[in-house]
């Protein structure tokens, strides 16, 4: 055994990076989706994790229903104020970082269910990263949404695409 | 059984509850005072040649701003079927504004005990005797009858607590045999 001096001209073993670079590029690469299915959208999740869309391309397939493993809240489906609580403990139990998806018109805006009892878009309760035009969207449409949400974990500096701000709802007790 | 020989039948024991009874789509419906409805229900059911086995459905209905006068703001139609003989009914009351209330018939259809809670819930028409009757559809703390007609159909309610379930759970639990020790 003996000390291996240093010769630049030998192909070194190691590469340098910055450390937040590395993270980022493992935590994008291996996002653990949490869906939140409420109603038809959730099936439509489903084929996208199956194998004609395949979101594991994506790295994104460990689809998790336990929300303190996952990092990814994917909320498919109507929300009714009566579920609305539940859905916010359970973005509060998801360990940060995290990222949500708005998928369809019914968890974005409330879709054409303009009533009583649906919330009129999941951003009164919790953030917003990307929103899914639709009813019900294309599993592409989903992908895509996958893939902003990657842009974001690797550039963090950059801004979020600006979020339509909801006027706060009237309530009338 | 046709539904003139199914009218006589009824007729025949309880006349003086009917207050009316015609035929709409070939369907039977006999309208009768709210304080019977335990009796004739438990008629149909019994009765050897009626037989209606099923419940097939309780529905309320809000006539405030139906364009004819009925006998009472609120109207419960108990929908029957006979699996043995095959026919049909409707039972139809008429309740007032103030103070809707009827009989539960929820010792007579197991089905009827959810059924009742949702006319509760969603119109506000309270049973008698029932074992449960707190809401079903909407969330404990939500205020009002979101199926009146009087009832602005995009109201919101700010409700901020999850609803706790396990006072029936714990009840359905019991009748198992099974008690819970919390703590
Ligand atoms: S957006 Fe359309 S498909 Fe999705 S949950 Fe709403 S109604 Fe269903």
């Amino acid at each position: 055994m003996g000390v291996k001096t240093y010769n630049p001209n030998e192909q070194l073993p190691y590469i340098t990076t910055r450390r937040e670079a590395v993270l980022a590029w493992g935590r994008k690469n291996s996002l653990w989706p949490m869906p939140f299915g409420t109603a038809c959208c959730a099936i439509e999740f489903m084929g996208v994790v199956s194998s004609v869309f395949d979101i594991s391309r994506f790295g994104a397939e460990l689809v998790r229903f336990s929300p303190r493993q996952s990092d990814l809240l994917i909320v498919a489906g109507t929300i009714t104020y009566k579920m609305a609580p539940i859905l916010k403990q359970i973005y509060d139990q998801m360990s940060e970082p995290k990222w949500v998806i708005s998928m369809g018109v019914c968890a974005s805006s409330g879709g054409f269910y303009n009533n009583y009892c649906t919330m009129q878009g999941i951003d009164h309760i919790i953030p917003v990263d990307v929103y899914i035009a639709g009813c019900p969207p294309r599993p592409e449409a989903i992908l895509d949404a996958v893939m902003k949400i990657q842009e974001k974990i690797e550039n963090p500096k950059t801004k979020p695409p600006a979020q339509f701000k909801v006027k706060e709802p009237k309530f009338d007790y | 059984m046709d539904n003139q020989s199914l009218l006589e039948h009824i007729k025949t024991k309880h006349l003086s509850e009917i207050i009316d009874a015609y035929e709409e789509y070939q369907y039977l419906n006999v309208i009768i005072k709210p304080e019977f409805i335990r009796n004739i229900i438990s008629y149909l059911r019994d009765d050897p040649n009626l037989k209606f086995e099923m419940l097939v459905d309780l529905v309320s209905i809000d006539y405030s701003k139906y364009p004819e006068k009925k006998l009472g703001r609120f109207g419960l139609v108990y929908h029957m079927k006979s699996l043995t003989h095959n026919h049909r009914v409707a039972i139809r009351v008429f309740l007032p504004e103030e103070n809707p209330e009827i009989d539960s018939i929820h010792d007579l259809y197991k089905n009827a005990n959810w059924l009742e809670r949702e006319a509760w819930d969603q119109m506000g028409i309270r049973f008698r005797n029932h074992p449960n009757l707190k809401r079903i559809l909407n969330h404990k703390d939500f205020v009002g009858h979101p199926l009146r007609k009087d009832y602005p159909i995009d109201r919101r309610q700010w409700l901020s607590e999850p609803d706790d379930l396990m006072d029936e759970m714990e009840k359905r639990l019991k009748e198992k045999g099974i008690i819970l020790r919390r703590g």
